[in-house]
This record gives C-alpha cells, structure tokens and sequence, in this order.
C-alpha cells in the first residue's frame, strides 16, 4: 500500500500543476490584469524593501537607513487593519503618484514615489490587482525613527514643493517605442536613478546629475549608467546590458551586494523585449559633462604595494592582467564599477567579500571572500589604488583613513 | 522518546557525492527529498576560501576537513584471533564530515574501472581455470558490466568537468590516451591539464621502456567549465592544494562546485545538518523500510519517515548503519555465511622516490596532476606465469610542494635528524619525485567488517569492526608492481632511487589511501552481495545504497569515477523502473 502512495504522490504533484493552470486561465482579464500586476512588482522590486529578511512576503518591517534615520518599509499585503486591503485602487495610485497615503499624510521618498508618479494608471491599477491576491499578513507597520523635523509628515509638502514633479510620462515623439518603453521603466517603475543618481543634503535627486552615479548607502556606490567610457555604461553593448539584468553578469561585471538583490528580486524577471527597452534607452542616454576626476597622479610605490597584494591576494581569480575569467570571475580592467566616482563598492568587497547573483541561467553565485581581517586599512588602500589604476584603469585614489570608515560601518552592520 | 516528522519521499542518508546526485535526479523527477548530513554545511565562501585554505598545518597536518573521531570512530584488528582496538587518530585512511562528504578534499583522479574488473571471477575462471583464484578469495563478478555503466560514467564526467585525453572513443584507440581504458562513447569535457616537468620526464622515461603513458584524468578544471546542470566551473590555477584540502577558486569538481547551486533552490529538497542517523526503521515483517531515527546536536532523537531511504554515507558507514538496523544477514567469516559486511576491501600502495639532478618544481600541482601508465592495471598483462590475481596503474603525480607532509624525503643513508638531515633536505626538496603504485586489494573470507563486542559510541551503539590485513596475492601483486615502477624511475636518469616496497602487516596509522571498500557488495545472488545491480537491499526493497561500499573487490583505480556512475545508474533505475513498480528490481 504504501509504495503506491509514492507514485500517487507523483501523479498528484503532476495533477496539482495542472489544476492550477485551468481556473485561473479560466477567469481571462482578471488573470492577465493579476499576471501583469505579479510582473510589474517585479518590475518595481517592491520586493526588495517590502520584504523583511526572513519575514512575509510584502509584509514590511524592512529597516531602511538613511542619513535622516531608519524609515521601516510597510505592510502592502491585503490585510485590511495593518495592510493596504480597504484600500481602493484611486488610494492606491493617489500613494504611487502623489506620494500621498490613505489617509492623506505624506509619505516619504525611501517609497520611490518621485519615479512612481510616472507609472500609468493601469499599470498601477494591475499593481494593486496583483497585491490584493496575496495572502493577508497582520503585522502592524513600524514607526518612522527620523530626527526632527523629517519625524513630522507635514514636512515633506515643503520637500515634494522643492523637488518633486508630480507628472504622468509623456513619450517623446522623436524617439521609437523602443526608447519610450525603456525611459518610463527606467525613469518610472524601475526608479533606477534612486540609486543611481547624486542625492542633495535633502535626500533628492539633484537635477543635472541624472544617472551618473550615486550612493546607495552601506558604502555601496551606485555606478553612472550614462555613456560615459570609463564609468558608465559606454563600454557595454545593449546585448550586455541585457544580459547583465537577465543574469547578474557579463563579460564585462558581475553584480553585488544591493545591485545582485535588484537582479534576484527583480530584473531577472523582465521579458527580453522590455530589457532591450531599457538597453536602447540608456545606450543612448547622453554622458553629460563629466566632472575631471581629481586625481593626483598614483605615485610608483603606492602602484608597486598594490600591486605586490593583488598578485598574492587576487590573481588567482582575477587574473594577473585584470581580465578575470570568461564566465566564471569578472574581470577589474576597464570595469564600470571599479573605477567609479567613488571607490566605497571596491572598497566595501575587498573587506567584506561578496556573491554574485544566481539566477535560473548563471546558478552557480560564485563568490569572493572577505579580506577584512587579512588586510589592513594601507594594505586595502594601496590595493584599491592598484585596482583602480592598473591596466589602464583610471580612478581618484583612496586612503587608509577612508578606508577605516568603510571598515567599521561594513563591520558594524555585519557586512 | 524521538518526534515523529513529517513523511518524505525519499531520505538521504549523508550529503556527500552520491546523495548531491540522488537528490538532484529524483527532485527533477519530482520527488520530495531530504539528507540528513552528520556534519555542518560548508560552501567555498566562506569555508574554502582562499585567504585560509593553503594551510598545511590546519588541514593536511591537523584535519581540519575530516571527520571528527570523538563523535564516530572504528575498532579495528588484523585478523580474527585479535582483539580490536578502537582509532583514536586518523591514519590509513581520511572519510570526510560535513556537506560534500569527502568530495571536498579528494584530489580529483577520475578513472574508470576495467571492463574486465566487473567480471572479475568468471574472467579468471575462463582464462587462468577455476584453480587460478584462492580458495579463501571471495572475489565476484558485479552483476553489472562496464557497458551497462558507460553512460553514467559518461554523465558523471560532464558532470565534473573532467581533464584528460580519451583512450578509446567507440573502439578507436586514441593517440596519447589510456589505450586499455574501455572504449567510451566520447572524450573528455576538457582537455587535460598542462603538465609538470616532472610529468613530461616520467612520460619520457616510460615510453623509453616501451611503456604507453599517457596523462590522467583529473576533476580539476584545465578550463572553465559549465556542466549540464548550468553550474559554472573556474580554472584550476595549479596552486597545489587539492589533496586534503577544499578548492578555494571553483576549479575542483565537488558537490558544492557542480550540483549544489542546481540543487539548494529547489522546493522540493532540504537538508539538515549535524544529524546523526542511528538506525533504518524496518516495519514488523522487516521487509519494508519505514524510514530513519536520527539525533540532532542537541541530542533529541527524530523518526523522519520515508517511502525511500537511501544511505548515501562513507563506506564504512553505509555498512555500520545496515550491522545497526538489521538489513542483510550479518557475514560469519567461520561459515562463510551472510552478506552485510562481507568482502571488505582496501588498496596497496607503495613507491618509488626520485633524485634528480635539476630542479623540478613541485610547487605548480593539482590534485590529479600526473602521468601513468596501465600496462599492469586488472588483467592488461599475463597473470598466468606471475601467480597473483590484479593490478595497479603506476604514475608519477605532482599535487604540490608542501613542507610538512610532501616531501618526499632524502636518499638512502641521509640521517634522520640533525644537519645531516636538514644538508639533504635542502638539496633534495625540489629535486625529488616519486612515481607511485596505486594496486588492488581482492577481497577475502577473513576480511570484513561486524558490530564490535566491546566498544560503543556516544548513542551506546556498537561500533563497527574492521578486520583486515594484506594477503600474499598482494604483497606479490604490489612487488610486481613496485619493480615496474623502479624500473620508470630509473629510466628517468636519477641520482638515485629509493624503492619502498610494501611490507609487513596492513597498519591503520601511517595514511596510504582512503579507498575503503565493500561491506554492502553489490551482486547477482542473494547469499554473496547485499545489494543488486541496482544497488537496492535484496532484502528491503526501498532501502538503496551508494558508494564504494557495494564494491564487490577493490581494483586497481582511484574509486570516484565508479561510484559516480554508479550513484547516476540507481539513479536511473529508481526513476525509470522503481517509481513505476515500487518493489525489488530483480527477483532473488
């Protein structure tokens, strides 16, 4: 008897596949609305702060740190006392594109609403379709820890008056669909200039410096995704960038540490057609004025420590020549991310170690350990200098002192 | 009194090789599946990472990989009028403890058997008579063929990414390869590794004695590699730290590097750590498996029932757990009756240390960096005039050049200590080699393993006995073998050579080889083997078991390609036969 149940099992398992796929197909619109809405979540990466580590799915309570203290991101399960379940879909869309919440106080910009606002109304719409079909989680939603006066929502009418443009996307009639559908999910859903552009000392984006790099906070610097040769993207070709956010990695970088989470929970997810969307949009995003590095020139000695380190601590995977290993290490020479603005990524990985992301196509995650307690604050900095000068690569150099502060906060938070 | 869990399909017993295999096939078939893995989870970062892992003294020296004796050991006895003594320190032999099993710190030399070794007896029998194999010999066939296993030879190779140069594609003998190899159905994933000088001179002075050499398979990566299951391999940087050691840089096959990153996401399989299981749970008629008892670290015991149980462990281990849970009638060497522990075997090494007068750098390695030769491999010589049944490949292997156990030592007369020592050791470390026998151990009726009378482990169970010792068919196996080696040596224009035959009783201290053997024979009848050719319990039918443990004898290769190809063959018949018709696969 029992050793039938086995195969019964199998042909449940089978069955239960099957039986999945027929009433939801069944019900037509309201499925491809849901559908559409599971994909635009991922779109969004709601994920990514919705999601606690080891909590609910979109149950919140996610710590969100920013230089005016710790936002907790919030339940958005249907649960109608602590969720967003009595919420209507005008509630909802009034949340994405005026950053104003049910009941009518104002929400902060770690909630992305600066690039929600240009989500469409249906695509909002299926959002909501999509989140209401989640299991109800009841889990209060945590206070704010902001200093005054930012602890006062009222604040953020003034903020949104100075630096917010409420606004639809409006295509630009010159360009191809292409371009368009690529401009609203990078500058709409996707909100990659959250990460990826400066920030005032208010937290928003500043105007002219759209896309050219910024932090992301945890000494995570966000690369410029303008065509800029050295640090942007003016290296990759449009199927590289695809195939960065289809896979977490190409011939030219790998991501890490917030990036690979941005793959994991939501770009891997994207169809070819809107990833190419995006590739012929920021393949063709201009570089703008390019700020002249200040560097000072690498002198010999620093070149020679650095790269006596490198060659004991890194060539193994890396490569002597920086060109790391097709497939397997990404290569330091001529990266993007190597030689940004900002070495705090360089540095972060060298002390802290990272893992790729894994993704159904590239599953294996390889990952690079920590140095942190093998090297010391000179010793990474010369190292970083190397990395960031050798080969060709060229980038402002670092310091022990900086270094150090790198090294206490990465240690504080546990990496 | 244990918790009872929740059923599933199919328990591992371990998490090694075989089982990373079993679950990765029978969750893609859909099965729910578990392993149970006695050590921690270990993964390359942090656990292997490059900044720690070169460590000689950590890991070779102190074992820092291996398992841990104070929680499971062996007693062990040369023959049946001693009295068995527990292991209190790794010696002969080094099992592994912890996610990935002993898949960690292999070198990574992958052959496959002879086809003439699965059919060991009757190939004897029908060339050298009945008369030719010694009556207290238990040798016997394996019930399966090398051509029933070529395809899961050949899977597990694409599995790992394997290094070498074929020998013989379709029946084609192919230059520069293993001319005596089986004729497989294509060659290697990867070209072979670049070689050492030591290597270029062995290859050298063995085609200089009309030898074939040619270079040996290895499971580190000469290229990078992505295997059918997507996973990403690097390239073996020749850094000469496999053996003992875990792969820092993703360039030596293991469960970790190949399977695991296919296998951890998926819904349908789970693993838990730092349990020991203590029995197979058999129903009233004792011919049904229920599932296994473990213990947690924290010392609660668990019943994890199963419609499959699977013991995936080290050899020795798979035996014990089987003595434990009364699967198999227990082997009496007196009568030569009963099956579970029956035809333990071993392997017999020796070697021959080179000084030479240039340097050769031992530094550049790999774990299965080396140049052989398999003329006096299985039955690829005349046995009829020499007397003894089996054989040996002989290579020369450059792993590494490490200061605490690799050397290999000074010329005869150099002192043992002192100056005179240290003059030698100076002059000799990067001009010496050594060209090594790695031979087979047949299997006998006094060599096997029972539950000790004496000693128990911390659960109060019996541990498991080891009786063994060399027999005369090897000792003159491993002479023949040993001079062939000399013979190399020499032809390699040394200053000297010192030749280290193997003598004397078999001594579980000094290491030789961690190749252990049998105790769960696989085979075609019932009252010799305890498993069938698809290594399922004749007795209990949903109880399989892995791994070397089902060898029937030892043969004269490393064991890994076999088992392997064995794990990926049961795998194949509990997907394609069992799961269809739960119940014995082959009627006794």
């Amino acid at each position: 008897m029992r050793a039938t149940k086995l195969a019964f099992g199998l042909a449940g398992l089978l069955g239960l596949s099957l039986a999945n796929a027929i009433p939801a197909a069944a019900q037509g619109t309201t499925y491809t609305t849901i559908e559409r809405g599971r994909y635009l979540v991922n779109t969004g990466d709601c994920a990514s702060c919705h999601t606690d580590q080891g909590g609910k799915p979109y149950a919140g309570a996610l710590a969100v740190p920013t230089p005016f203290g710790v936002i907790y991101s919030t339940n958005i399960t249907p649960d109608p006392a602590t969720g967003i379940g009595n919420w209507s879909e005008q509630d909802f869309y009034k949340a994405m594109h005026d950053g104003i919440r049910r009941d009518g106080k104002h929400l902060y910009p770690a909630f992305p609403y600066p690039w929600f606002t240009k989500v469409s109304r249906e695509d909002a719409h299926a959002i909501k379709a999509f989140l209401d079909t989640l299991t109800p989680v009841r889990q209060q939603n945590k206070p704010t820890e902001l200093s005054w006066p930012l602890d006062v929502r009222e604040v953020m009418a003034g903020w949104n008056e100075l630096y917010f443009h409420e606004g639809a996307f409006k295509a630009d009639p010159t360009k191809s669909e292409q371009w368009n559908r690529g401009a609203y999910l990078v500058e709409g859903l996707g909100h990659c200039g959250a990460c990826h552009t400066a920030t005032n000392v208010l937290g928003a984006s500043k105007t002219g410096e759209k896309l050219k790099g910024g932090d992301f906070g945890e000494h995570w610097y966000a690369p410029s995704l303008t065509s800029n040769l050295r640090d942007g993207l003016g290296g990759w070709s449009a199927v590289e960038i695809v195939e960065y956010l289809k896979t977490g990695a190409n011939d030219k970088s790998a991501a890490a540490g917030p990036m690979a989470e941005v793959i994991k929970n939501s770009t891997q997810y994207l169809s070819d057609a809107d990833l190419n969307s995006i590739a012929a949009y920021l393949k063709d995003f201009p570089v703008g004025k390019v700020k002249a590095t200040t560097t000072t020139e690498i002198n010999k000695q620093t070149l020679s420590r650095g790269g006596t380190l490198y060659f004991d601590n890194c060539t193994g995977c890396h490569m002597e020549n920086g060109e790391g290993l097709a497939q397997a290490f990404p290569p330091l020479k001529g990266s993007s991310a190597v030689q940004a603005a900002v070495p705090d990524t360089v540095i972060h990985i060298v002390l802290a170690g990272a893992k790729m992301a894994a993704t159904p196509s590239k599953p294996t995650g390889f990952a690079m350990p920590a140095f942190d307690w093998k090297l010391n604050d000179k010793e990474v900095a010369d190292l970083v200098n190397y990395i960031r000068n050798a080969w060709g690569n060229h980038a402002s150099l670092t310091s022990a002192d900086a270094v150090n502060k790198v090294r206490k906060d990465v240690e504080h938070s546990g990496g | 009194m244990a918790t009872k869990l929740k059923s599933v399909d199919v328990v591992l017993v371990g998490f090694g090789w075989t089982a990373s295999i079993l679950a990765k096939e029978l969750t893609d078939a859909g099965l729910q599946v578990l392993a149970i893995e006695r050590g921690k989870f270990r993964d390359t970062v942090p656990d292997f990472a490059t900044t720690h892992i070169q460590d000689e003294l950590r890991y070779a020296a102190r074992g820092g990989l291996f398992e841990d004796l104070a929680r499971e050991t062996l007693t062990f006895r040369n023959s049946l009028d001693q009295e068995a003594l527990p292991m209190r320190h790794l010696g002969s032999f080094n099992p592994a403890s912890g996610v990935g099993g002993a898949g960690i710190h292999w070198n990574g030399q992958t052959w496959r058997f002879l086809p003439t070794d699965f059919t060991i007896r009757s190939h004897t029998e029908a060339r050298y008579g009945k008369n030719f194999i010694p009556v207290d010999m238990t040798i016997q066939d394996w019930g399966v063929t090398y051509d029933d296993l070529e395809p899961y030879y050949d899977k597990f190779e694409y599995l790992c990414g394997i290094s070498g140069q074929a020998g013989n594609v379709q029946g084609k003998i192919q230059t520069g390869g293993n001319p005596f190899e089986g004729p497989r159905a294509r060659g290697y994933p990867l070209p072979p590794l670049k070689r050492s000088y030591a290597t270029v001179l062995f290859d050298k002075a063995a085609k200089d004695v009309g030898l074939k050499s040619f270079p040996c398979a290895a499971a580190n990566t000469s290229q990078p590699y992505k295997n059918p299951y997507g996973v990403q391999m690097g390239q073996c940087t020749y850094c000469g730290f496999c053996e003992w050691f875990a792969c820092g840089n993703y360039s030596k096959s293991s469960p970790q590097t190949t399977i695991l990153p296919a296998l951890l996401p998926k819904d349908n399989f789970s693993y838990r750590t730092l349990c020991d299981v203590t029995r197979v749970n058999l129903d009233s008629t004792g011919k049904r498996a229920t599932g296994v008892t473990y213990v947690d670290v924290q010392g609660r015991e668990f019943e994890q029932p199963a419609e499959l149980v699977i013991l995936c462990a080290f050899a020795q281990h798979n035996a014990h757990l089987l003595l434990l849970s009364g699967i198999g009638e227990p082997y009496n060497p007196k009568t030569n009756e009963g099956v579970t522990g029956r035809n333990y075997a071993y392997q017999i090494t020796s070697s021959v240390d080179v000084f030479l007068d240039e340097d050769v750098n031992p530094f550049m390695g790999a774990g299965a960096l080396g140049q052989a030769i398999d003329e006096f491999n299985g039955d690829n010589f005349d046995h009829g005039p020499l007397g003894f049944i089996g054989g040996g490949y002989i290579a020369l292997w450059t792993t590494g050049g490490r200061p605490i156990l690799q050397q290999h030592g000074a010329p005869e007369g150099t002192p043992k200590w002192g100056g005179g020592w240290k003059k030698s050791m100076h002059e000799n470390y990067l001009k010496s080699v050594s060209v090594a026998t790695h031979g087979s151990v047949m299997s006998y009726r006094d060599s096997y393993l029972d539950l000790d009378p004496t000693y128990r482990d911390v659960y109060g169970n019996p541990l498991l006995r080891l009786t063994f010792d060399f027999h005369d068919n090897e000792y003159k196996m491993s002479k023949f073998e040993t001079d062939k080696a000399a013979l190399i040596a020499k032809a390699m224009k040394p200053r000297s050579v010192k030749v280290n035959y193997r003598e004397g009783h078999y001594s579980i201290l000094p290491y030789e080889t961690t190749h252990n053997t049998g105790g769960a024979a696989m085979g075609s009848d019932p009252k010799t083997s305890v498993v069938n050719r698809y290594l399922q319990s004749w007795d209990v039918s949903n109880v399989f078991v892995m791994g070397s443990s089902v060898f029937p004898q030892n043969h004269g290769y490393n064991p890994t390609g076999t088992v392997g190809a064995l794990a990926y063959w049961a795998a194949d018949a509990i997907k394609t036969k069992y799961l269809k018709n739960p119940g014995p696969l082959v009627q006794a």
